[in-house]
């Protein structure tokens, strides 16, 4: 880095694209949930309209504005993200510890439930969690929590694993310090940037899962408007040449998943102490 | 009232042969052993064992004829060899001192730490800089007896003099027991009251 940018590390520079995401993100969020559910309704008149300056996104075949309904559609998928993810993060975080300072048994216990629940295929595992509990929001959130945890338990296990072998933590037991005191003071501390990390990365695929389980038929109801709901809809009418109604939604999901994508890996980034002095 | 390892044997893998083989050593209060020996010959090892870092395959070490406590603060404490590892990176250096209960005023002072080191993180000290906070917080936290692994290797001659200067003084006044294992022939003559190299095995 040479010349004119002299004055902006890269550092700050990450700094600033994970504000400006974000506030996109917390924009989109809030005008999803606080648009009337007026302005989503549509009339007849209006149905199957290509995009327009009036109606952005266009139409659907009842005449809803396309926009509005996709903004509220991407807030309830990020709902069912934000909590399916934050479920799933806290279920790792636990269960990494357990295996990796309890008992030899609870660890292989551990390792093998892990390599269950991996060996199905998340979709069809969803499926069925879902479709036992009813469909719906409940069984669609139980159903990616209870998918999602894998990864993120075997990478804090390794993690607990590591650092219990560290002096310091040796140290400190020998300075009288109980394993609780240990726990809250040397070992939790560490797992924080994991954690939020983990729990950012594992929302599009929770946000992503929440799309095709509905799309398939086996999560929200048809009645609210999620990001699924809206493309199974659109693919009656994809023949007829309502191109809008499957390209816009889709390509505003896509690009939710990717800003969360990237900023997981901004605040890798950041939280990271070998980054410091870039 | 010292510090045995009884007819200590020690290997790290049952394919392995021995590291420590029938070790007996001796520490009393207000002794000052040095351990010398090449590298490679167990040095590092001998000093885990005494202070309960690591479990003899045979033999016994006991404090004042009976084992170490599993609980509670040790009274053997050990002091690494590498102190950016032994101090939590994500800490400040005060809560490595309050974590053994030797945040006190005078103690700074004594050890050439510097108020506002304290408040840094331990990335933005050096090796010599931050070892002061090591032997401070082994040496105030109540221990016995003190296990020194080449706690002065990094050092310069005069930070090296002053750190010994400070746990001498504080053993002297405490009367405790203390282990150093060492390289440096000088520093095991000036401040030992005896010196036994086990890679000779008459110990």
């Amino acid at each position: 880095m040479k010349g004119q940018h002299h004055s902006i590390n890269s550092r700050t520079k990450v700094v600033i694209w994970t504000v400006v995401m974000a506030v996109v993100f917390t924009f989109v969020y809030m005008f999803g949930i606080f648009a009337s559910d007026e302005a989503a309704a549509g009339s007849f008149l209006d149905a199957k309209q290509p995009p327009s300056w009036e109606h952005f996104f266009g139409t659907d075949a009842l005449g809803r504005d396309l926009f509005i309904r996709t903004l509220k559609g991407v807030s309830v998928s990020m709902t069912v993200g934000i909590a399916a993810s934050l479920i799933s993060a806290v279920i790792a975080v636990v269960v990494g510890i357990a295996a990796a300072t309890g008992s030899k048994y609870a660890d292989a216990f551990v390792n093998w439930l892990i390599d269950l629940v991996m060996s199905v295929p998340h979709t069809i595992l969803i499926i069925l969690i879902s479709f036992a509990l009813g469909r719906g929001l409940k069984g669609l959130l139980i159903g990616i929590a209870a998918t999602h945890w894998c990864s993120l338990a075997r990478l804090t296990r390794g993690e607990v694993l590591q650092l219990r072998a560290q002096q310091y933590v040796a140290v400190s037991r020998k300075l009288g310090k109980s394993g609780g005191w240990i726990l809250m003071h040397h070992l939790l501390p560490h797992l924080v940037p994991q954690f939020f990390v983990g729990l950012i990365l594992m929302f599009p695929h929770a946000i992503l899962h929440e799309a095709s389980i509905s799309f398939l038929g086996f999560g929200l109801s048809p009645e609210q408007p999620a990001i699924g709901i809206i493309l199974s809809e659109s693919m009656r009418y994809l023949s007829t040449g309502m191109w809008w109604s499957a390209v816009l939604p889709g390509l505003v999901l896509v690009l939710i998943v990717l800003l969360v994508d990237r900023l997981g890996e901004h605040l890798r980034i950041i939280m990271d102490p070998y980054s410091a002095q870039q | 009232m010292a510090l045995e390892a009884k007819n200590v044997y020690f290997r790290y893998d049952k394919k392995q042969s021995w590291i420590l083989e029938d070790c007996t050593l001796k520490v009393e209060k207000g002794e000052c052993l040095a351990v010398s020996a090449p590298s490679g010959y167990g040095k590092t090892t001998l000093a885990m064992l005494l202070s309960g870092y690591l479990k003899p395959v045979k033999g016994q070490i006991l404090l004042e004829n009976r084992p170490l406590p599993q609980k509670g603060v040790c009274p053997v404490q050990f002091i690494y060899q590498h102190p950016e590892k032994a101090i939590n990176p994500r800490w400040r250096l005060k809560r490595v001192l309050e974590e053994s209960g030797a945040l006190r005023e005078d103690i700074p002072d004594a050890f050439g730490i510097e108020r506002a080191w304290l408040d840094r993180f331990p990335r933005e000290l050096s090796g010599g800089e931050l070892q002061r906070f090591c032997v401070a917080r082994a040496l105030f936290s109540g221990a016995d007896y003190l296990i020194c692994d080449e706690i002065s290797t990094m050092l310069d001659a005069i930070t090296q003099a002053q750190i010994w200067n400070v746990v001498l003084a504080e053993a002297a006044k405490r009367n405790m027991g203390i282990i150093a294992v060492t390289h440096n022939q000088h520093l095991a003559e000036r401040i030992a009251t005896r010196v036994v190299d086990i890679s000779k095995k008459e110990l």
